[in-house]
């Protein structure tokens, strides 16, 4: 039977298989892990990937000669087993640049995520990462400002910033809600924000929250003398509502607003594209990215989200913290900063980083660790974190016996006792908690601080493990 | 009150040890160390005054010491901040910065607010100091 | 409103470090070992030829410092000796090359915190005009510090002729600095001896300030053969058996001319040679086996102007 003769043919005669294909600098590659049906041999698993990601529909199409197909074909070059997991396989497919509409990360999304997922003859599919050459990455905007930009616009300078999420979550009035903001920030955090479903419901509409939070930011401002914010959330419903907010806040005078991973991409991009327009920060919530990149198996590795968001344009992003209540493995979240962070990234299996990823001095974005951490592990975080980060104590400073102020204070203080002891050129990950103990001589909050929650820890095994080594749980 | 801006506020005032100790890991990161130095502490005032040029090529610590030192004789009531500074390509900027000198004194910020419609309120940080003349304020 | 975390240190935290008890025996020979000041004399020994009393001189230093070093942690009083040096004696007699290796002693002995050396000469501190000579003086002992400032032919900072020469300027911060901040910065004055003189009498506060005068003398004949015969080794050459007596009666009738610069000037009749022998090989020779790549003959020394008597 010939290639174009009507009917059923496998996708790996059809040309989406090509173990002799050489990927091109200029085209976008992706890693597949793929689960294939009993009795599916994995090249044609891999082939049907690249199929139904590109051209392929399920029978032969006449129609397909009117084209230069060839070109427009994905192509499955490699297959590979995945150590320690039998039926699993990763397929490095590469596409055209041709395939994709400029800075659109839509467009690229709904090629190599689109039909795929469901296909019949894989149990499992997840995208592991991908290669975007810079040819592509050219295309997109990128961090509305950037991490150094950041730096320079906030006077911030030499060690991660610090922030908490107000909490309760939900339920707070305007008012009651503006003095969480006031009193964290002048105890001594840099940021507040407002959490994801903070949005505008009948106990806090947006308006009256972005007011008293203002009040909050500028009397901290004039008590520290340093430049605040709060991550005024702008989510909403319709881009018309978002941009209204925004707007609001751009005027009130905030220096961040924020939104959230599920008011989609194209929306993200609109809202990267207004902030730099407005000098404001953009922070992003990944609100439900857990249901498609927590499962090793089945969905988008948060790595490869971390990487299109780069593109889109976003400032900060929340990428784990390693040691809090949330999933993290510590290699995995390695590399996910060195996605948001670095500028040419190797390939790296220990931290699942399938390819080089080159980005062409496109600005990074500061990753944030929020989650279960505090003052007590403030050497584990500069250990695992760095100094690019912002490290957010949402119960760590709320919840501290003699107030949020003293919370934020605590926190303050760990932060740069730590850092003056790892610029000292001291083992700030084996010293750590001497260090602390030392630092809390000289303030009361920390003590109390580390008196409350010294001791707890978050020991459970992480699901998204890097398939080449073992990886400790860090407690 | 006591202005928070730069690294270690919220330790106590560093000895000049510990100074020493943090102009050798900018030294040891290839960082050149500048000193500047104010009388007006506003977050948005970006330009303090420059004491002399960035020091390019030092080896040791005591060089710097020895400009901070001269620094601080000079404008003993100012706010004097040390920076080091990053020049590796992607980064080029400001890497640390910290005060090192403060005034005895620090009367802050007075926030006006102007009321306006909507229950909007634009809000104006004024630093107390800067009533007074520049060189005549702490 | 409250400040936060910002209470002084309670005094009395910092506990001073433990001296060791009347009674104990320090092994001499350990802390030696320990200090590796010995790697840095032999060195000195093998780069250079000669030059007994500098290298002795060398030597009692490294003795004296790290006794001072044993005793402190006794307790004994040891203020912490005056380590600037002056260097005097003609070009070419390794003032430079013991400058590099005394700093590097100093870093071992714990003196020098980096044990680097910045080398400079009047053009690099003074300035041309008003205001320009603190910057320039100042700048180089920045970059000095934690290591040896070595000034050549320091005399021309001071010029008797005119009185508001700007070498003045630059030598009262030198002062300022090697009286205030011996940790931080050891100072080398060098130059010609009958020179350095005539500058330490009309700079008297200079000259108290130096602890260690140290006299290069010029190198013998035997000496400068040595040298050279060094110099060529490390970049692989060799003289052939009948080069060796005209490679002698080059240094013997060179010492008695004019600008002779002791080994330098050995250096350079090497470069010269060397090109000599290249130039003869390509007018020569088709080919070249090792031994003609590596060899001087007496005719590459002999076409010298020395020997024509000029």
């Amino acid at each position: 039977m010939g290639r174009w003769s009507a009917g059923v043919i496998p996708y790996a005669e059809m040309g989406y298989w090509r173990p002799d294909y050489v990927p091109k600098d200029s085209d976008i590659l992706a890693a597949f892990r793929i689960t294939p049906q009993p009795g599916v041999p994995p090249e044609e698993a891999g082939a049907a990937v690249a199929g139904e990601s590109s051209t392929a529909t399920w029978t032969v199409v006449w129609t397909d000669r009117l084209t230069s197909y060839e070109n427009y074909q994905a192509k499955c070059y490699r297959v590979e087993p995945v150590p320690g997991a039998d039926d699993q396989f990763i397929a490095y497919i590469a596409y055209d640049l041709d395939l994709f509409e400029e800075g659109s990360i839509a467009n690229l999304t709904s090629s190599i995520i689109g039909n795929v997922f469901g296909f019949k003859a894989l149990k499992a599919l997840r995208l592991e990462d991908m290669r975007i050459p810079t040819h592509y990455v050219k295309t997109f905007q990128g961090p509305a400002h950037g991490i150094v930009m950041e730096r320079e616009y906030l006077a911030k300078f030499g060690r991660p910033l610090l922030g908490a999420t107000v909490k309760p979550k939900l339920g707070l009035s305007a008012r009651n809600y503006g003095r969480v903001v006031y009193e964290a920030l002048r105890g001594g955090l840099d940021f507040t924000k407002d959490d994801e479903n903070i949005n505008s419901q009948p106990f806090m509409r947006w308006r009256d929250r972005f007011l008293y939070c203002m009040e909050g930011v500028t009397k901290a401002q004039a008590a520290s003398g340093e430049i605040k914010g709060h991550y005024l959330n702008v989510t909403a419903g319709t881009m018309e509502d978002m941009y209204e907010r925004a707007e609001f806040a751009k005027q009130l005078g905030s220096v961040v607003i924020m939104i959230d991973l599920t008011i989609g991409y194209t929306a993200i991009q609109s809202m990267a594209k207004w902030a730099r327009a407005n000098g404001v920060l953009l922070h992003l919530h990944r609100a439900g990215h857990s249901t498609y990149t927590r499962q090793k198996s089945h969905g988008v590795s948060f790595r490869v989200i971390a990487k299109w968001m780069r593109l889109a344009g976003i400032d900060h992003l929340h990428a784990g913290t390693v040691v809090g209540k949330l999933e993290g493995d510590p290699y995995t979240v390695a590399g996910f900063y060195d996605t948001l962070r670095k500028d040419k990234i190797e390939a790296d299996p220990r931290k699942g980083l399938y390819f080089d990823q080159e980005w062409a001095s496109m600005p990074g974005v500061m990753p944030v660790a929020s989650g279960g951490i505090h003052a007590g592990q403030m050497h584990q975080l500069l250990h695992y974190l760095d100094e690019d980060v912002i490290l957010q104590f949402g119960g760590g400073t709320i919840g501290h016996p003699m107030g949020i102020a003293a919370g934020a204070a605590a926190n303050r203080v760990a932060l740069e006792a730590m850092i003056k002891a790892r610029n000292e050129g001291r083992d700030f990950l084996q010293e750590g908690p001497d260090i602390l103990r030392a630092a809390a001589k000289h303030s009361r909050e920390l003590d109390v601080a580390l008196a409350t929650w010294g001791d707890i820890t978050f020991t459970y095994a992480s699901t998204d493990t890097p398939d080449v080594l073992e990886t400790p749980v860090v407690s | 009150m006591r202005i928070t801006q730069g690294t270690f506020s919220y330790l106590p005032d560093l000895t000049d040890e510990e100074i020493t100790l943090q102009i050798a890991y900018a030294l040891d990161n290839g960082w050149p160390c500048s000193i500047e130095y104010t009388d007006d502490p506003h977050p948005r005032n970006s330009y303090w005054e420059m004491w002399g040029l960035p020091m390019f090529d030092l080896k040791d610590p005591a060089g710097v010491l020895m400009e901070l030192n001269e620094c601080r004789r000079t404008f003993p009531n100012h706010y004097v901040r040390l920076n080091t500074y990053d020049a590796r390509y992607g980064r080029q900027t400001t890497a640390l910065q910290f005060i090192v000198q403060r005034p005895a004194n620090e009367p802050g910020f007075r926030l006006t607010r102007q009321e306006t419609a909507d229950r909007q309120v634009r809000y104006t940080m004024h630093a107390y100091a800067t009533d007074r003349p520049e060189g005549e304020r702490y | 409103m409250t400040a936060f975390g910002m209470r002084p240190p309670a005094p009395g935290e910092e506990s001073p470090p433990e001296l060791l008890s009347p009674d104990t025996v320090v092994d001499l020979a350990r802390e030696r070992a320990e200090s590796q000041v010995d790697e840095v004399l032999d060195a000195l020994d093998t780069e250079l030829v000669g030059l007994a009393p500098v290298k002795t001189r060398i030597r009692q230093i490294a003795a004296l410092l790290l006794v001072d070093r044993v005793r402190a942690r006794f307790g004994l009083e040891a203020a912490r000796p005056s380590l600037h040096m002056c260097f005097t004696g003609s070009p070419g007699t390794g003032k430079t090359t013991v400058a590099v290796r005394l700093a590097e002693l100093l870093h071992r002995l714990g003196y020098l915190r980096k044990g680097h050396l910045v080398s400079v000469t009047r053009d690099d501190l003074v300035g041309q005009y008003v205001g320009h000579t603190a910057p320039k003086t100042k700048e180089v002992l920045k970059r000095a510090m934690g290591g040896v400032l070595f000034i050549d032919e320091a005399y021309y900072l001071y010029r008797a002729e005119n009185e508001r020469d700007y070498g003045q300027e630059a030598i009262e911060i030198l002062l300022q600095v090697m009286e205030n901040q011996r940790d931080d910065v050891v100072v080398v004055l060098a130059g010609y001896a009958d020179r350095m003189d005539s500058f330490f009498s009309s700079n008297p506060g200079m000259s108290s300030r130096i602890a260690h005068h140290i006299d290069f003398p010029d190198y013998d004949t035997a000496e400068l053969e040595e040298i050279g015969l060094l110099m060529l080794a490390r970049e692989g050459y060799g003289l052939a058996d009948e080069t060796g007596p005209v490679f002698r009666s080059y240094i013997e009738l060179r010492r008695e001319q004019p600008r002779f610069a002791n080994a330098r000037s050995i250096r350079n009749a090497i470069e010269r040679a060397r090109l000599r022998h290249a130039s003869r090989l390509m007018a020569t020779a088709a080919k070249v086996d090792l031994a003609a790549l590596t060899t001087l003959r007496p005719e590459d020394f002999r076409a010298s102007r020395v020997f024509a008597g000029g």
